[in-house]
């Protein structure tokens, strides 16, 4: 493809149907936002669970109006039952997960920038671009239908281990239809995001334009060209363990399942499989999966701050180093999810050597933000809140593993919510606010339009609090040896820590109704916002040469040429504070 | 706003610091022998991680306080000094630091728990976790346990371990719903699952281990105080998961050899 003369390429034109333009397209613009929207769908509906869930622990009889009509059997009259609080726990940990964390960062936001930033028209394969998304939209539609269907989700959790997920509704609720439902969902998301990593593998390699060299792109496509390597190896072994998972349940297969296992009184008809096995083929998925939610957001957070510090990233090759680094160590840690699993004890150890070795470029890439804001002209944008509120975040999520990466703590840690407070913090919060901030960054590109800079702050500043109120506290109950996933709390030892159950439960309320300022701003502006101009962050990268939205071919027939690297801030030219990367003159910082 | 921004970050350290220091929730107290060690490692792993957490958001808020722009303003930009070289050095020395400590000072305690065997002359119980109970078998007089037969398991004749009358080993068999242990003396449990996969937590002993269905997992420990502790599932095994427990007991010598006579007299 490198031979053909740009022109040929790519020749599509403007569709001008609505649906080829706006359903079925293969413009990465609007599939980008297809995958936004989907995220924004997900994430409401995820959060609207995390409250039910939040509720159901500190007033498990308060009658919920609606919930009674969507599930008559798991919440009769509005009440939740001890297995619906684990329905709903399964699948908003599903949603934020899959849905959420994987999709919007990488597949919304990347798919929209990337081509821009690269200088290219589109993905190098349009079609197969609008095809993961449809295939990922089905996933999430069969997700969906696990609340619908009768006895409901599948109250296993989201990590789904056998035998609880592959002996049937023997072992209980959710656990038939509902279960299937799920595994089927995951594996068309794996095929889905198996699709769109090869897209921007290829893409990141073969579409940049004259003069983007790999050390000129911006740290975003560097952080979504990895987290497609990671997606690329790691899908394709959760894609296989959900297929054994369905054969298993279905087919009469034995992967998980020994033989001699009695449940609810029947002795079922599998043997020699082993549920270590899933555990394995999981966390080889989940753990590099925790760095494709969060390493685009080490990519956006670095952008953001640089230009809204006016600087130049501190050490640009240093921190695409560290990205290599994690990517290459996120795949040797899996084991430190199963210290207790009992698997060897031996390989216990060995993987908290790595997952302790990781902390070193994580910690590099921090000290390097702070490095970077350090004697800069810091211009406090909603974006760059989010983003100096994800160095926080992610510094005190980070820390609670420095715990949890020992197995010797972890005799007393594993499976208490100071587990549930570490990743949340780590991953999910941070996560999101480095979505977040792309989006309060990006939006005058997406949508031509400015965001309301007051209600940005408003949401920033009461997220920013509520986070620390609702997960530190999990760190705190963790210590006191408070298991996770318990519906209810029935001894001495939990009862007395209620009232910080509380807390968290109305911080999370809170928190969560301060998101309908983002909602409202989002949707308002869109239509009604400040038209933007073409450049309105004063920004240096390739998106911001275009106009705000880009035309359909992104620059126009233009073919944009490259000159310089991509964080010129500071002195570098006369009256201004910045230098685009396509500009011809100017002299580059030395930095 | 960057100052507004420090000062609610420097209000949010200050309280989580000053929650740990406060020692309000903490770890229960230790109740047995590898304990103290483990919460040893915990102090310091605490230090460590205090001092990461101070510097970096204090630090943040500090850039944050001090760097912001201000309008019409043409101050020059400043580059970190010495770039990203002392960076990379610090993170080396802070993380490089805690492994050594933490890593190879500080396993001991997973390697006295994991890698050495448990003492000859200790108790051993096996431990069998179904949906949602736990039940424990001692091997009486002649120290065996006689085998577990799946099919044999039921809950209304009380056969909580699937026991076979025939079988010699089996007859002195003693099964409890409740675990009782002599104080100091090592104890050896051997874990079972019938079911699902399950979880053998005892925070008060330190101790922790999964179940899982089609594996004889061994986890020994030495209780070093009398009392009464919780035994809780800690992986998710159904719908009952939550009320899943059972209660482990540490006697006296003299108790726990009355408690044994006494439980062996119901069976």
């Amino acid at each position: 493809m490198a031979d053909l003369p740009m022109e040929a390429q790519h020749h599509h034109t403007a569709p001008t149907g609505f649906i080829r333009k706006y359903i079925f397209s293969v413009d990465h613009k609007v599939i980008g936002k297809q995958y936004y929207f989907l995220a924004i769908f997900s994430v409401f509906v995820g959060m609207i669970l995390s409250w039910l869930v939040r509720i159901h622990l500190v007033w498990p009889n308060l009658h919920i109006w609606g919930l009674g009509t969507l599930s008559p059997a798991g919440a009769p009259d509005g009440v939740m039952t001890p297995e619906y609080y684990l329905s709903l726990l399964t699948i908003h940990g599903t949603l934020m997960v899959f849905f959420v964390l994987t999709t919007a960062p990488q597949a919304g936001f990347g798919n929209y920038a990337l081509p821009i930033q690269i200088g290219a028209e589109d993905m190098a394969f349009p079609v197969l671009n609008m095809l993961s998304f449809w295939v990922t939209f089905l996933a999430l539609c069969s997700l969906v239908a696990t609340l619908f269907v009768k006895d409901g989700p599948p109250i296993s959790g989201w990590t789904a281990y056998p035998p609880l997920s592959a002996v049937g509704s023997d072992a209980g609720p959710g656990l038939g239809m509902g279960q299937n439902l799920w595994a089927v969902s995951i594996a068309l998301f794996c095929i889905g995001s198996l699709l769109g990593a090869l897209n921007f593998i290829t893409t990141a390699v073969d579409l940049r334009c004259k003069g983007m060299t790999l050390m000129r792109m911006p740290l975003t496509c560097w952080a979504w060209l990895i987290t497609a390597i990671l997606s690329l190896l790691s899908f394709a072994v959760l894609f296989a363990a959900c297929v054994l998972l369905i054969l298993d349940r279905n087919a009469g297969t034995s992967f998980f399942l020994p033989s001699n296992l009695l449940v609810n009184g029947k002795l079922q008809n599998h043997s020699g499989g082993s549920p270590l096995l899933w555990q394995h083929l999981f966390w080889f998925f989940g753990h590099p999966e925790v760095y494709i939610a969060i390493v685009p957001g080490f990519g956006v957070i670095s952008h953001v701050l640089s230009v809204f510090s006016r600087k130049p990233v501190l050490g640009y090759k240093v921190v695409v180093g560290c990205l290599f680094a994690i990517g290459f160590l996120s795949f040797t840690v899996w084991g430190h999810h199963m210290f207790l699993s009992g698997m060897s004890p031996y390989s216990g150890f060995l993987f908290s050597v790595p997952t302790l070795i990781i902390t070193i470029p994580a910690t590099i890439i921090s000290l390097i933000w702070l490095g970077t804001i350090y004697g800069g002209r810091l211009r406090f944008t909603t974006s760059m809140m989010f983003a100096l509120g994800f160095v926080s975040v992610f510094v005190t999520g980070g820390l609670g593993g420095m715990f949890l990466a020992q197995p010797s703590l972890d005799i007393f840690l594993h499976g208490t919510y100071f587990v549930v407070g570490h990743f949340h913090m780590v991953m999910g919060v941070a996560a999101i606010f480095g979505m977040f901030a792309g989006t309060y960054f990006w939006f005058p590109k997406m949508f031509g339009r400015m965001m309301n800079e007051r209600l940005g702050h408003i949401h920033f500043w009461i997220t920013f609090v509520g986070v620390y109120c609702i997960f530190m506290p999990m760190h705190f109950i963790g210590l006191e040896g408070m298991p996770r996933r318990y519906s209810s709390f029935v001894n001495e030892l939990m009862q007395p820590l209620m009232p910080v159950h509380k807390f968290m439960t109305i911080a999370a309320l809170i928190t969560g109704v301060s998101q309908f300022f983002f909602f409202i701003n989002l949707f308002w502006s869109m239509y009604k916002g400040p038209k933007a101009t073409e450049n309105p962050w004063e920004s240096t990268t390739l998106e911001w040469t275009v106009p705000s939205p880009p035309p359909f071919d992104n620059f126009g027939g233009k073919h944009p040429v490259v000159y310089h690297d991509a964080y010129e801030y500071g002195d570098v030219q006369k009256g201004k504070d910045y230098l685009m990367q396509t500009d011809p003159a100017g002299q580059p910082a030395s930095s | 706003m960057g100052k507004a921004f420090a000062l609610v970050l420097t209000i949010i350290t200050a309280i989580t610091v000053a929650v740990l220091v406060s020692r309000h929730w903490w770890f229960p107290e230790v109740a047995s022998a590898h304990g103290a060690a483990m919460d040893h490692q915990f102090t310091e792993t605490f230090i460590g991680a205090a001092i990461g957490f101070i510097l970096a958001q204090l630090g943040l808020a500090a850039f944050a306080w001090k760097y912001g722009e201000r309008k019409g303003e043409t101050r020059p930009i400043r580059i970190f000094p010495g770039g990203a070289k002392w960076l990379i050095v610090l993170a080396l020395v802070y993380v490089g630091s805690e492994i050594i400590l933490l890593e190879f000072v500080g396993q001991k305690v997973w390697a006295a728990m994991y890698f050495t065997p448990p003492a000859a002359d200790s108790l051993e119980v096996q431990v069998l976790a179904g949906q949602f109970a736990f039940y424990f078998r001692y091997p009486g007089p002649d120290g065996k346990f006689g085998p577990i037969h799946a099919d044999k398991i039921n809950e209304a004749s009380a056969n909580f371990f699937g026991i076979d009358p025939a079988d010699p080993e089996s007859k002195d068999d003693i099964v409890t719903a409740e675990l009782a242990v002599p104080v100091n003396k090592p104890v050896n449990l051997l874990l079972n699952s019938k079911d699902m996969d399950h979880g053998f937590y005892v925070p008060d002993l330190r101790i922790q281990q999964d179940m899982l269905p089609g594996m004889e997992i061994p986890l020994h420990f030495t209780p070093t105080k009398v009392g009464k502790y919780d035994i809780a599932c800690n992986q998710l095994c159904g719908l009952g998961h939550y009320n899943m427990r059972a209660v482990l007991e540490v006697l006296s010598e003299q108790d726990y050899q009355k408690w044994l006579v006494q439980q062996a007299s119901f069976q």
